[in-house]
């Protein structure tokens, strides 16, 4: 696998949230808005790339007993730095996402890349996957984020559009799901048709 | 892969030294971001307190104080003119929220009028209770200029003459709760 192919599988083929279904709660819970989105995608993607980076400089010093256990020392110890920086320098978005923070140490993307891509691959590889595995997953929040402030408040990134307020289901929780059910669908279906497309021609 | 054997003093020496070089960064980026952290939450309490009463001259912050009420104690920020009280910004608290705790800064007059009222924190649903914002709605500004010792400070629903937020009475009632709160154990002890 090239690595430019590597980069690009996070966006839609391996979608951390589209197509691998992993990460949901933050996914569900922060989106009311689009840059609530992908703030925490770039909070994500941040500790994935950092996670991933260390792990795969240091995965042949550690015993593969405690190897769940030093992966997630490291990963949490860049969580813990994300949200001190956030509390001390974005004060305003932490009090918006601070309870979701913490919650980024048991990402079950951050986790599953150490183990099944960080520990297995060279730092190139591995911190090109964390950039694109956490890239996608900013990329699938600020989608899932938007729509949802776009329908539900009638506004993005904050810049309202109409007076008064939008359908407000979509702000809440079942709005999530019923964005995120619809936004799949549309992924599977761009997914199938490039399977087809790549089968015809061969 | 050469992975190291998973022998038990090779576990535990890994094990220490991860954690051990974990710790040590986390305890760096906390005393690097102690100040900062510390600031921003000394600018956000300022400009609430600069948002609810009028102009001053003094540190309210410094000059805290608190009075006792059925909530537990509260902090007072009283804000000076030239030595003179201007208004007293006390920050107020409720559990009676619809998703619990919601925290105020109601900026009071000397002679208990309201000035205006500041939403520190809440955690109302998104697009109905979060209208006790001023920023989302205009359901906090009817308080201002009010007397709380003339008029009834609960929801016309509850025969008092406060508009609830539409669909999100029990949000209203826990902002009034908070402001009557603060009202009553400022007119009785507050003043200093």
């Amino acid at each position: 696998m090239n690595q430019w192919d590597n980069f690009k599988k996070g966006f839609l083929k391996e979608n951390p949230v589209f197509v691998l279904l992993l990460g949901l709660c933050p996914t569900l819970g922060v989106t009311t808005s689009a840059l609530n989105g992908l703030a925490m995608g770039l909070a994500t993607a941040f500790v994935l790339v950092m996670s991933n980076s260390v792990i795969s400089l240091i995965k042949n010093l550690i015993p593969s007993k405690v190897r769940i256990p030093s992966f997630i020392v490291v990963i949490a110890s860049f969580v813990t730095i994300v949200d001190l920086v956030m509390a001390g320098y974005a004060p305003a978005l932490h009090a918006k996402l601070g309870l979701f923070i913490p919650l980024i140490v048991v990402n079950c993307i951050v986790l599953g890349r150490a183990e099944g891509f960080a520990s297995k691959n060279n730092l190139l590889s591995s911190l090109i996957d964390g950039a694109s595995m956490g890239l996608g997953f900013a990329f699938a929040l600020t989608i899932l984020g938007g729509i949802r402030e776009l329908l539900g408040g009638g506004a993005f990134f904050g810049h309202k559009f109409i007076t008064g307020d939008g359908i407000l289901i979509f702000v809440l929780a079942p709005g999530a799901f019923i964005v995120l059910g619809y936004l799949i669908a549309i992924v599977n279906i761009i997914n199938k048709s490039k399977a087809k497309a790549h089968c015809s021609t061969d | 892969m050469a992975n190291k054997e998973s022998t038990f003093i090779n576990m535990v020496a890994t094990l220490f030294i991860v954690t051990f070089i974990s710790s040590a960064a986390v305890g760096y980026v906390y005393e690097a971001t102690k100040e900062p952290i510390a600031q921003a939450r000394l600018e956000k309490k300022t400009i609430a307190i600069r948002a609810v009463v009028p102009d001053f001259d003094n540190k309210p912050i410094d000059e805290t104080y608190t009075i006792n009420s059925n909530v537990g104690p509260l902090s007072c920020y009283p804000a000076k003119q030239g030595g003179q009280l201007v208004g007293t910004a006390i920050e107020a608290i409720t559990n009676k929220g619809f998703g619990g705790t919601v925290k105020l800064m109601v900026g009071l007059l000397p002679n208990g009028v309201i000035k205006d009222i500041a939403v520190l924190e809440h955690k109302e649903t998104p697009g109905l209770g979060d209208k006790m914002d001023k920023s989302k709605s205009d359901f906090s500004i009817q308080f201002n200029g009010k007397d709380p010792s003339k008029m009834k400070l609960t929801v016309s629903k509850d025969g008092g003459d406060i508009n609830a937020i539409t669909a999100a009475t029990i949000s209203s009632r826990a902002f009034c709760d908070a402001v009557q709160t603060a009202y009553t154990s400022y007119m009785k002890e507050g003043k200093q």
